[in-house]
Order: C-alpha cells, then sequence, then structure tokens
C-alpha cells in the first residue's frame, strides 16, 4: 500500500466532494472512509485509476451518510441535486480546498491548522505535535475550523495571496515534532505552483527553497545560532539553491514583481556569495527597496538598514533607522550591531543585553547574550570601559 | 511518584551566591551554563522524572479586572516589585528528599568563572488527586 499516494490524493478527493456540494467536514470524514477502504481492498485487487476509485467510493460514502442522518426530505433533495457523474481527472479540485482552508473568516491559527489537515493530509496528532499542544485542543481548533467554513461555496476565485500567507507561516512554524513543517509547507507550495501560474505562488515556493537550504548551517549542534557571516557555506544545500534561482528567474521573467519575489531575490543574493565578503549588499539594498515600496513594512525598512550598514558603512546603517518604532521586534539586536560595526563596543554590549531580554526565542537570547559577553570580555581584556578612538 | 514544580526567578528571591549577570561572563562560560541545563533535563528524561520545562520571557504585564468599559491592563504600581519567573521544570519524582536533591542540581549550573551559580530555586509539589483509599 502507497501511503505517500493516498496522502497526495486525499486533499485532491476532498476537493471533488466540497465542488459536489459536501459540506467541507462531511466530504473530510467520506474520504477517510473510503481510505479505510483502500487499505483493505487494494493490495488484492489494485485500481486503475486510483483517485477516479476513492472518489467514487468516498461520494458513495457521503452519500449514504447524508441519507442515514438526514430526514426523509432532505434526503430526496440530496438525491434530486446529485450530479451526472463526470469524469475526474483535469481539472484539479485541490486547489479550491486550499482556497477554503485559508478562507478569511479563519483565524490565521485555525487556517493553519485546517490546511495541514485537508490539503497537507496530517493527521490530527501529527500538528498537535508540531505545535505542542495537547491533541485534544488541537482537534477542538480543526473541528471549529471546520464549522466555521462550513456552508462556504466556492462560487469565486479565492485570493491567492492569502493562500501564500498561510504557507509562509506554516514554513516560519519551526522544526518541533516529528513532521517538519518547513519541509510540509514546500512540498504544499510546490502542489500549487503546479496548479496555478501566479508569479507570487513562484516566488514563494524560491524563497523557501532558498532560506531551506542554508539551514543544516543555522544552528550548531547544541542548537544555538550561527549568524550568516559565521555559517559554513559548505553544508549549504546547492541543489536546492539552484533550483530555488530558477523558480525565480523564471518568475521574475514574467515581470510582475510581488514582495515574495523580493525577498527570494535578497535571499538569491547572500546565497550567491561564495564568502560572506562577497555578499552583493549594493544589489541587495536595491531590493530592500523594492521591498519597502510594495509592502511599506517597518520590518523590511529594519532588514534594510542592516544591509545599508553592509554597504555604506554602520553610520549609514543607523541612520537608515530614522523613523522607525524602537519596539519593533529586532530593532535594539540591529542597533547593537549596528553600533559594534562602528566600534562602539560599550554602547553595542550594553544593547546585545537588551536585546536578549527583549528576544522572542531561547536560540536568539542565547545567542544575542553570547555578544554581550563576548565584547564585555573584550572590553574588559582592553582594560577599558571608555569607547576606543 | 509526585510531581513538583522547580521554579527559577528572574528576581523576587534571595541573591545567588555567584551572583554575576550572564552578560558579563565569557561566551564560553554562557555555553557551558547552557549545556548544563540542556544535559540536566536529558538526564531526568532518560530516567524518567522529567515532565516539563519551559523557559519564561523577563517582561510581563500584570492584569486585573477594572470594571465594565475600564481597560483591564495595568503595569503598575508595583511593577518593581514583580516577582517574575524565569522558567520552570516539571518532574515526577519517588519522593520529596528526590526533588529536593535534584533543585540543588539545578542550582548548581555553571556561572560565571565556571563556578556553579548557587542561585536559589524554588520546590513546590503539585496538589494532585488523593490517591485510592481503601477501607
Amino acid at each position: 500500500m502507497d501511503e505517500a499516494l493516498l496522502r497526495s490524493l486525499t486533499p485532491a478527493v476532498i476537493g471533488v466532494l466540497v465542488r459536489r456540494g459536501a459540506d467541507f467536514a462531511a466530504a473530510e470524514d467520506a474520504v477517510q472512509d473510503a481510505l479505510v477502504e483502500a487499505v483493505r481492498l487494494w493490495p488484492d485487487d489494485p485500481p486503475q485509476d486510483a483517485k477516479g476509485w476513492l472518489v467514487a467510493v468516498a461520494w458513495r460514502k457521503f452519500l449514504d451518510a447524508a441519507r442515514a442522518e438526514a430526514s426523509r426530505r432532505r434526503r430526496e433533495v440530496l438525491v434530486e441535486v446529485e450530479p451526472v457523474p463526470e469524469p475526474v481527472g483535469a481539472v484539479d479540485d485541490t486547489l479550491e480546498l486550499y482556497f477554503l482552508c485559508a478562507h478569511p473568516s479563519l483565524s490565521p491559527a485555525s487556517a493553519v491548522a485546517l490546511t495541514l489537515r485537508a490539503v497537507g493530509g496530517l493527521s490530527t496528532r501529527q500538528i498537535a505535535r508540531a505545535y505542542l499542544v495537547p491533541e485534544a485542543t488541537m482537534a477542538q481548533r480543526i473541528s471549529r475550523a471546520k464549522q466555521t467554513v462550513s456552508g462556504v461555496r466556492l462560487n469565486q476565485p479565492g485570493d491567492v495571496a492569502t493562500v501564500l500567507r498561510v504557507l509562509y507561516l506554516v514554513f516560519n512554524e519551526g522544526y518541533s515534532g516529528d513532521v517538519d513543517l518547513a519541509a510540509e509547507a514546500i512540498r504544499l507550495t510546490r502542489q500549487l505552483a503546479v496548479m496555478t501560474r501566479h508569479e507570487e505562488v513562484a516566488g514563494l515556493l524560491a524563497l523557501m527553497l532558498l532560506h531551506h537550504a542554508r539551514r543544516p548551517a543555522r544552528t550548531r549542534a547544541d542548537g544555538s545560532l550561527v549568524p550568516l557571516a559565521e555559517q559554513d557555506r559548505g553544508r549549504w544545500d546547492t541543489g536546492m539553491i539552484a533550483e530555488g534561482v530558477q523558480v525565480l528567474q523564471a518568475a521574475l521573467a514574467r515581470d510582475r514583481l510581488g514582495e515574495f519575489q523580493a525577498q527570494a531575490a535578497i535571499a538569491a543574493l547572500h546565497a550567491d556569495a561564495r564568502t560572506a565578503a562577497e555578499t552583493d549588499w549594493v544589489q541587495i539594498v536595491e531590493w530592500y527597496d523594492e521591498l519597502v515600496r510594495l509592502t511599506g513594512s517597518p520590518v523590511a525598512r529594519l532588514n534594510r538598514a542592516v544591509a545599508v550598514g553592509e554597504a555604506d558603512g554602520a553610520r549609514a546603517g543607523l541612520a537608515a533607522l530614522a523613523g522607525l518604532d524602537p519596539a519593533l521586534p529586532r530593532y535594539t539586536a540591529v542597533v547593537a550591531y549596528l553600533h559594534e560595526r562602528d566600534g562602539d563596543l560599550v554602547t553595542a554590549a550594553r544593547l546585545y543585553a537588551r536585546a536578549a531580554r527583549e528576544a522572542s526565542n531561547l536560540a536568539e537570547a542565547g545567542h544575542l547574550t553570547r555578544q554581550a559577553a563576548r565584547l564585555n570580555a573584550l572590553l574588559r581584556l582592553s582594560g577599558s570601559r571608555r569607547r576606543p578612538s | 511518584m509526585a510531581k513538583y514544580l522547580l521554579l527559577k526567578h528572574y528576581r523576587g528571591a534571595p541573591a545567588a551566591v555567584n551572583d554575576v549577570p550572564m552578560d558579563q561572563w565569557t561566551p564560553e562560560e554562557v555555553t557551558a551554563h547552557m549545556r548544563y541545563m540542556d544535559e540536566f533535563a536529558a538526564r531526568l528524561e532518560q530516567t524518567g522524572e522529567f515532565v516539563d520545562g519551559q523557559a519564561l520571557s523577563p517582561t510581563g504585564t500584570f492584569v486585573r479586572f477594572d470594571g465594565a468599559g475600564r481597560p483591564p491592563v495595568t503595569d503598575g504600581p508595583f511593577a518593581e516589585t514583580k516577582d517574575l519567573i524565569a522558567g520552570w521544570m516539571v518532574i515526577d519524582v519517588d519522593s520529596y528528599e528526590r526533588a529536593i536533591e535534584l533543585a540543588g542540581e539545578l542550582s548548581a549550573a555553571p556561572g560565571a568563572g565556571g563556578e556553579p551559580i548557587h542561585e536559589w530555586l524554588e520546590v513546590r509539589p503539585f496538589l494532585t488527586v488523593p490517591p485510592t483509599i481503601t477501607e
């Protein structure tokens, strides 16, 4: 029994049922029943068309359930609206399922959970583990999400941007639990890229690939962070980088720039440098200019200041911070870094320590504490608490 | 087996013996301290005594219902005396003595100069369902 095949077919089959008018939760139950049948029957009698088989059986299961539960009147209505059997195939209904799971009526957390469940085919237990919450909690979250979208009819195209935001959330959720959410997000985005030619889907896929390729070099064995400049570039996945660059170039060639493409371009420039010193910071600043223009995001402006600091010197970087809210996440860490580059170690050490207290995760807090400790040790050695000339 | 909470405080507890702020340690000392904490938890997992451990951010907010229509969040007037919890570890051990022994070990995590910090940890038993009564 090919479990990967079943898992990859599941969302498409749910999609067919939903499009035929089944309620989302009922469709999912019916598909689960069909999968049980598949596991029982396929080893002896494998079907010619696995997806067609699953659709037929799941639809029958759905009708059975609906008939058993609903009133006689409701049953008659359902039978009435049962569509003429149509060939299953060319149109991929999974796309509609993506839109349903990213429906604006869902909170981001619910959209993520539902996407992993319905499109990703992960079990509730797997999703709960990935988010470090009890299984019962996650089951509730998913079932509430299903309730929210039940009755939603997809009669107009959904918003790709919303779907992409959900997938990017999945990608950024980290690597706890037994499911690698980053790899899962890449798998789902690849699927989506096959279904739609939207250039931002390609942009997001490229961005994920380029980030993911550098993951082996990003942390040490003890879980501590390695800054980009100190990473062992030999541990970057060059195959994945090449694929990311290729996907990005194809997207850029269509000349409809969006924020994910711009972010991917920045990631590609980092991935392209053989040493940190060879990084093309001038071009990176230009891409950040695009990103700021596209999004107006303060986070993009903060990152831009770091790039300006590398391209034009620390003073220019500090000047580029003007007007940003100091309460912005990582603001203090950026100011500390730029002061260190500017040679003001006393201020830098003080700010690193403060940034460590403000950090929102342990790895980052540990990294920033070490930065402060490093500078303070240096200052003790030089015997001076005053700013070196 | 009984569960105990080992509480680590940011402030509010008596000062540690080796009381040097972490950013004044060397980076190697910081690394050694974190490794000690990780290994401690890993060892308790091996003995089947580890339940959960989490670190908390140094900042937090006091919240209280302040009457309908009023904002419920306040950050004073007691900000100075906030007894902020730095993190916790929940253990499930055979005896109170074992809980005390483990807390002592945790308090001996290395700090500045590689010397134990001797920080104060709070050990508190969980209130759990009473054992089955057989009469």
